[in-house]
């Protein structure tokens, strides 16, 4: 309804109105703002480009049409597209998005978004080959110690000023000029970039002392046993070949490969001598042999000897084994589950979210944990990846029973009065036997000449959400329980 | 020794590292600096080798000589290539000539090992310094860090690099066992957790710098560490594991290490290798399907066991089907799941369709909320109509092939016997 009405109101039933703009989106937008304030619809307008042509009077009164940003980005590009009829299709694009079909842009199947697609993506890419493919060669002129760097660049598109941003940014303390056949980008290092006409090839220079160890880079970081051809060609069209001081070298390399590979998987051979001195100790070797050297029977031996352990399949995708810590005369000792993401990375127990919940839940149950043995019974993180994210994955019976000799290990060390069993895996990797820690939680089983406690993990308490604060301090009075004879 | 024989020795030693990213780091620009150099995003390809790879970077060794014995590796302690070292300044001198003339996005620096890890860390850490402090480089830097070494090394790395890696080398801790005595992936995880740790220690100084907005004078900004993050790479078809084992492992450490790249390489020759290697070169095929599974693990939400899981129409268990991509096999593999309703399923779904990759789905959920989604919309979307026509249902398709059995459906996608000859290479 609105277009009809807008038709109406329009004073062009004459024929065509021709548009004379100057050719780049900044002249086209001005001309088009114009044209559409005085309701000019698509159809009526002829656009003529004319580098000479000055801009409409602004209407600053009249609004605008207001169209979404994506648009502006899409048509500064289009714009770019070597086609007399991109200016009609930008503005006719310009006239359906202002005019009841704001969502015109998703509708990719739409012939005109399907053509303002095609333009902006082909002048992308001819933007990203220019940024590839110009190579500066140096020209020293009068006057400057610093070379100029001079580039000459045949681009497909009329894209030389949408692009030399990109060139300021990054060379912004050299100067440079990129010659085109259309118009030539210069920057001085400071300022503005300015631009010339468009020149031949004979302007450039022809030679730059780098190309000879640019090519032998080419050359070198090839490898023959992987020609691809057709991923180089859709990648670098030979269109471009004449102007890269490397694409001479493609044809060589490509004939001498099979010959290469071939004299490669030739020469094989049974003896290793070494060339360049001692190879060091074996990881694994120079473990073992920090063990050995520990004190006999000390938790720092135990530790050293758990960090080698393949006793199950957990180690490998866990990081590494986390060992309890504490002293070796800790009168209490708390077993959890299994570490966690924290655990793994850091290598100590307890010290992810979990962790810190504990250390808070001892500090008001009047316990410091410096004065505890802090391990788990199962040494390794079992989880499952998930993007970029490890979820916990419950120990199964083997890995519990795989691990025990570690614990048991530790227990008879420290030789604890009390075994604090955090959670139900804990419990039953002591006990050798299920309970059910929410009945049992807090008392004492008589267990090997020690006292056991079990009681919840502190991540039971994370994950009760509403019911957190009343299961925290349920857990701190089991804590506080320890002591209390 | 002449730099430019050098550039030779150290380039063609370099060849075997598949990256040569040089996106997603912090955007900047050389204005208002003393040098060169910006990074605006996507990262951008130079020049392409005839063995279709990007050239981004210089990619270089700072010397190829090393005392450990990686039977896989043209630079190993055994191998009798010729030797060379790079000084810092020949190093960062290159860098800069390449980069001004344009050739290049930055520099990728590794290193052979010598004397230690913390002593060949120390080199390569000064080239990266040199490059960012004398010279006000802005352009990209990859590290290869050498595990084992020092974590104040390491700190500097992060600090003046873009992007860290270590190489895991090999899917298993076996492989590794066997073929490179010296490494183990205990020690190699040991430092991408702590790469992990440092990113989001540095992240957290960063969001609690920004909360204390009034705090005068204004602290310095928080460093980002490593803004490109990092990376690893992992040889394929040097020993027998399964495309099941290097998937696992790839979840293992994206899920882990929040690594931004697990890149593959396909084992290929080397000059006097040893004999415990394979004599033939595999498949770049094989190396093609594995980044595709990458893919759908990490953009398409697809689980990394699911993907090789049940496929009996490849030739041994737990390996990808080398003739189909991954995203048809398991299509076929999983009739019942579809046809999926392109004008009504939910982008999850949508993800499953073969032939629809994530910017297609983006589009086609943004767009049906005006229309209907036709076979026609998929052509101007460029989706590979002929491959999701079997599979979905729009508002003018409707496929009746509930009844053509997967064996038929597929064998229009793989290629005749006598083409398949062409792929191995």
């Amino acid at each position: 309804m609105e277009q009809v009405s807008l038709f109406g109101g329009s004073a062009t039933s004459a024929g065509h109105v021709a548009v004379r703009f100057v050719p780049d989106f900044v002249g086209w937008q001005a001309a088009a703002r114009a044209q559409w304030q005085a309701g000019l619809p698509p159809a009526s307008l002829w656009w003529q480009a004319d580098p000479k042509a000055k801009a409409p009077p602004a209407a600053d009164d009249a609004p605008g049409p207001r169209v979404p940003r994506s648009f502006v980005t899409l048509a500064r590009a289009a714009a770019c597209y070597r086609s007399a009829d991109r200016w009609a299709l930008l503005y006719r694009l310009l006239w359906r998005l202002s005019h009841g079909e704001r969502h015109l842009l998703t509708l990719v199947g739409d012939p005109d978004v399907a053509r303002v697609n095609r333009y902006a993506k082909a002048v992308r890419r001819d933007v990203h080959k220019m940024k590839a493919f110009v190579r500066f060669r140096t020209v020293f002129e009068p006057g400057f110690d610093e070379p100029r760097y001079v580039a000459w660049f045949e681009p497909e598109h009329e894209i030389v000023a949408y692009a030399a941003g990109f060139f300021q940014r990054r060379f912004a303390n050299m100067r440079w000029s990129i010659l085109t056949p259309d118009r030539c980008a210069h920057w001085e290092g400071s300022g503005d970039v300015w631009f010339s006409p468009g020149t031949d090839k004979s302007a450039a220079p022809d030679g730059d002392v780098t190309e000879d160890a640019w090519r032998v880079y080419y050359r070198s970081i090839f490898n023959p046993a992987r020609i691809k051809t057709r991923a180089m060609m859709s990648e670098m069209p030979a269109k471009y070949w004449k102007n890269l001081p490397e694409a001479a070298l493609i044809p060589g390399l490509i004939a001498g490969a099979d010959r290469r590979v071939a004299a490669m998987e030739a020469d094989r051979r049974e003896q290793d001598t070494l060339r360049c001195g001692a190879t060091p100790e074996a990881p694994a070797a120079m473990l073992a042999r920090r063990a050995d050297d520990a004190e006999s029977g000390s938790l720092q031996q135990l530790a050293l000897r758990a960090a080698g352990c393949q006793r199950c399949a957990l180690c490998g995708p866990a990081t590494q084994t986390v060992f309890g810590e504490g002293p070796a005369d800790a009168r209490i000792m708390l077993v959890g589950e299994q570490p966690g993401d924290a655990e793994d990375l850091a290598g100590r127990p307890f010290v992810g979210p979990a962790g810190q919940l504990l250390d808070a839940a001892l500090s008001e149950a009047g316990l410091d944990r410096r004065s505890l043995y802090v391990t788990n019974a199962v040494k390794h993180f079992k989880f499952t990846p998930k993007g970029k994210t490890r979820l916990h994955a419950k120990p199964d019976y083997h890995e519990i029973h795989a691990c025990r000799p570690w614990l048991e290990a530790e227990i008879e060390r420290v030789a604890p009065d009390v075994v604090v069993a955090l959670g139900a895996s804990a419990a039953m990797a002591l006990l050798d036997r299920r309970i059910s820690v929410t009945r049992q939680r807090g008392q004492r089983i008589a267990w090997h000449e020690r006292c056991l406690i079990p009681t919840v993990h502190p991540s039971f308490i994370l994950r009760s959400r509403e019911r957190r604060d009343a299961e925290y301090r349920r857990f701190v009075a089991d804590l506080s329980a320890i002591t209390a004879t | 020794m002449e730099t430019i024989d050098k550039l030779a020795i150290l380039a063609d030693a370099a060849k075997y590292d598949a990256s040569c990213a040089s996106s997603g780091t912090t955007s900047r620009s050389s204005l208002g600096g003393r040098g060169v150099g910006s990074a605006e995003g996507s990262g951008i390809c130079h020049a392409y080798a005839p063995d279709g790879r990007c050239i981004s970077l210089l990619k270089i060794l700072l010397t190829n000589f090393c005392i450990y014995e990686c039977s896989y590796c043209i630079n190993r302690n055994s191998s009798n290539v010729r030797r060379a070292r790079f000084t810092t300044k020949e190093v960062v001198d290159l860098t800069l000539d390449f980069y001004k003339r344009n050739y290049i996005e930055g520099l990728f620096l590794s290193s052979g090992v010598i004397q230690s890890a913390d002593y060949t860390m120390a080199q390569l850490v000064e080239v990266a310094r040199s490059l960012r402090v004398d010279h006000d480089f802005r352009g990209y830097i990859h590290l290869k860090t050498i595990p084992d070494a020092d974590g104040e090394l390491l700190a500097d790395a992060g600090k003046y690099a873009d992007r860290l890696s270590i190489n895991v080398e090999l899917p298993t801790q076996t492989a590794l066992h066997d073929l490179a005595p010296e490494k183990d992936h205990r020690t190699i995880k040991l430092s991408m957790a702590r790469i992990r740790s440092r990113q989001e220690e540095q992240a957290e100084a960063r969001r609690a710098a920004r909360r204390i907005t009034n705090a005068r004078p204004k602290a310095a900004p928080v460093e980002r560490f490593a803004p490109a993050g990092q990376s690893t790479q992992m040889i394929i078809g040097a020993e027998p594991s399964t495309d099941a084992d290097i998937l696992s492992t790839t979840a293992d450490l994206y899920s882990s290490y929040r690594l931004k790249r697990v890149y593959f390489s396909a084992f290929s020759p080397i000059p006097d290798a040893s004999a415990k290697l394979p004599a033939r070169r595999t498949s770049l095929i094989r190396e093609h399907r594995l980044y595709q599974s990458d893919w759908l693990i990490r953009f398409y939400g697809y689980r990394h066991d699911e993907i090789t899981a049940g496929a009996d129409d490849a030739s041994a268990a737990g390996m990808l089907d080398l003739e189909v991509d991954p995203k048809l096999a398991w299509a076929l593999r999983n009739r019942a799941y579809f046809p999926v309703n392109l004008n009504r399923d939910d982008r999850e779904r949508l993800l499953r369709v073969p032939g629809l990759g994530v910017k297609s789905v983006n589009r086609i959920l943004a767009m049906r909320r005006w229309q209907k989604v036709r076979l026609e919309d998929l052509v101007a979307l460029k989706a590979s109509v002929k491959k999701a026509m079997p599979f979905v249902i729009c508002a003018n398709h409707h496929p009746g092939l509930g009844d053509v059995s997967s064996a038929r459906l597929r064998s229009r996608f793989a290629p005749p016997a006598a083409a398949q000859q062409s792929f191995d290479f």
